[in-house]
């Protein structure tokens, strides 16, 4: 196990350095940062102090090694358009992005596991195959435009549902919680439905997958000549045996809900990470862009290393067959 | 069990596989894909999608991106209004007095060309790169799958991301983006199949014949990863389109001067709030129902392709 966790970080520390490599190459060298730094008429002596200030007169691997040096130390410049540390406007989003994806996780287990279910339970009926056909058209919807559409019919034609934005916050530890107030849930919604309709598709396969798989056991045959009740069944033998790759699958996908909250949160104009990035690139803040990039790259690192020893300790014959490899 | 009537052929075997064999096997599949109505209607609305596509020009009523030919009066009328020139905009007009029908057919255009254009080309790299993995073993793979797995484990939206936000917009450059993001997952579907096929009695025939490698890979290895590599490829088509039309609505996309689907709703986003739905909805529509059309086809693929499901 020791072994094993060791090996993992490594990958994980690879990632990240893979990662910091691939960013600064395409952010800081491709394309010239001086033309959107300094004004139009500044003369070349301007110009040249700028270049030296930004030490971008160096050659390119020291440029990177410098900027490793200071990505270590949480400094990854300063944002052109805040003029606050890049870091600390990219901390300032996390939480909104954050709810935003819990939420959606949530939601798309809410949608996913009961529809999934009883899809397997009744693979060959009428309700079974349009459950099927659903989760199709959720996997190929595309998700921004499902999210106008919701915007079109609940915040302009019933003007139920805010349009956009984040609503009222709490502030909890020093932090702006929207999800602790009615009015953040409400705006919250259409957004966090949006994230969530690809995901729940994901959920209702593989729950679908695990169900059929399962009623063809033994032991469900076993279950019924007992004379358990069907809803006993379903809520003991069959969730608790689908319940792990839905678990584990879920967890990985958490980190593309918050790449994929770029789009959600663009359609929606809501104040999180994902906006940020895109209005960051529109406007050249390239600092932003790199911090929020390789926050978004330690989220997932995280994520998928929690997942993997949560895995590992659930399901034994994974760990094992790893040492027999090693 | 296609496989293995192939491998169960009578022996004198030196010609991998008789001319007559693969055509009676593609026609079979053929009708197998057509017996599923889902599949047929799928085909139906992708062959018109192509067919408006190509001859744009002749079917379009008028080219919205001459100027000449757009009137800024006609702007934004609602679907059914008359226009200035006495034609009828069936879907309405946009901010610049396009009209909608036109500029979605146009739209089409851009959005089939990039999404078939990136599949076809990442689909090559991908397939080489994943039969040399498997048929090379060792270090090779090791390295290509490392590479593979790394890249395959971050969202690929985030990873167009990085790359148009350094390139800039343009067409050329979001099908780049595409290429770079898609082409991991047919080297692992190729290397998936190659693994299994490269054990096989007629890739071991074909060495014996002290055969190049390249014709091994290529002519009779690739060949028989076909199978997988087609449905992974045409659902890859939806996700492409799907992929371009998102970057294009962040405006990172395609130029304002090549709309495609996407940009199109992006035009619309603007106008939704004021209530003129047709902008941003119609394009929309046409976009799910190209997206849903592949994906039929794509779902009953994987059934008629799968081996294991047809015995």
């Amino acid at each position: 196990m020791f072994a094993y966790l060791i090996r993992r970080i490594g990958q994980s520390l690879l990632i990240l350095f893979a990662m910091s490599l691939l960013v600064f190459l395409a952010v800081y060298t491709l394309g010239n940062p001086v033309d959107s730094l300094v004004s139009p008429d500044a003369d070349q002596a301007d110009r040249a102090a700028v270049i030296r200030q930004l030490g971008l007169d160096r050659p390119i691997w020291e440029q990177y090694g410098l900027f490793l040096w200071n990505a270590l130390h949480g400094d990854l410049g300063t944002s052109f358009v805040y003029g606050l540390p890049a870091v600390d406007v990219i901390l300032m989003r996390l939480p909104a992005t954050l709810e935003l994806a819990v939420m959606a996780l949530l939601f798309s287990l809410a949608i996913g596991i009961p529809l999934g279910v009883l899809a397997g339970l009744r693979p060959n009926s009428l309700v079974g195959r349009t459950i099927m056909s659903g989760s199709i058209l959720g996997f190929s919807l595309p998700n921004f435009w499902i999210g106008l559409m919701l915007i079109l019919v609940f915040a302009v034609q019933l003007r139920i549902l805010p349009s956009g934005g984040r609503g009222e916050t709490v502030s909890v530890f020093g932090v702006a919680w929207a999800f602790l107030t009615l009015d953040g849930l409400k705006h919250m919604l259409l957004p966090a439905f949006t994230l969530a309709l690809y995901k729940s598709s994901l959920v209702v396969r593989i729950c679908e997958a695990g169900t059929r798989d399962v009623m063809s056991q033994d032991y469900i045959r076993f279950a019924r000549g007992k004379g358990l009740s069907p809803a006993r069944i379903v809520c003991v033998h069959i969730l608790k045996n689908i319940l792990i790759p839905v678990v584990t699958i879920m967890g990985m996908e958490f980190g593309a809900l918050i790449a994929f909250a770029v789009v959600v949160e663009s359609v929606f104009a809501y104040p999180g990470m994902g906006k940020l990035l895109i209005d960051s690139i529109n406007r050249l803040d390239r600092p932003v862009i790199v911090a929020y990039l390789l926050t978004t790259t330690l989220i997932f690192v995280i994520v998928n290393f929690a997942v993997d020893l949560m895995y590992a300790a659930l399901d034994p014959r994974i760990r094992l067959s790893d040492e027999g490899a090693t | 069990m296609s496989d293995d009537t192939i491998d169960d052929a009578p022996l004198p075997v030196a010609a991998p596989a008789p001319p007559s064999r693969p055509t009676s096997l593609l026609k079979q599949r053929l009708r197998d894909l057509v017996r599923a109505p889902g599949a047929v209607a799928g085909l139906v609305v992708l062959a018109i999608a192509a067919f408006l596509a190509i001859f744009a020009p002749y079917v379009a009523a008028q080219n919205p991106y001459d100027l000449m030919q757009l009137d800024i009066m006609d702007n934004m009328l609602p679907p059914g209004s008359k226009l200035g020139n006495g034609a009828t905009a069936w879907l309405g007009t946009d901010d610049q007095g396009r009209d909608m029908l036109s500029a979605i057919i146009y739209g089409l255009r851009i959005s089939l060309g990039v999404g078939l254009i990136s599949v076809l080309a990442a689909s090559v790299i991908g397939s080489t790169v994943g039969v040399a993995a498997a048929f090379f073993g060792r270090k090779v793979d090791a390295v290509i799958m490392r590479i593979v797995d790394l890249q395959l484990s971050f969202p690929s939206i985030l990873i167009a991301l990085v790359l148009l936000s350094a390139f800039g917009r343009g067409v050329d450059k979001v099908i780049i983006a595409l290429v770079a993001i898609q082409w991991a997952y047919y080297a692992r579907t190729v290397r998936g199949s190659a693994l299994v096929e490269k054990n096989k009695d007629y890739v071991a025939a074909a060495s014996s014949l002290e055969l190049s490698t390249r014709r091994i890979l290529f002519n009779h290895l690739l060949p028989n990863c076909l199978p997988p590599l087609i449905v992974v490829a045409t659902v890859q088509v939806a996700h492409a389109i799907v992929l371009e039309a998102s970057l294009s609505f962040l405006g990172v996309g395609v130029p304002v001067t090549e709309p495609s689907l996407g940009m199109l709703i992006s035009t619309g986003y603007a106008y939704l709030q004021s209530g003129k739905y047709w902008i941003s909805t119609y394009p929309g529509v046409a976009l799910v129902v190209l997206i849903v059309a592949i994906n039929l086809v794509g779902d009953r693929l994987r059934v008629v392709l799968n081996p294991r499901l047809n015995g």
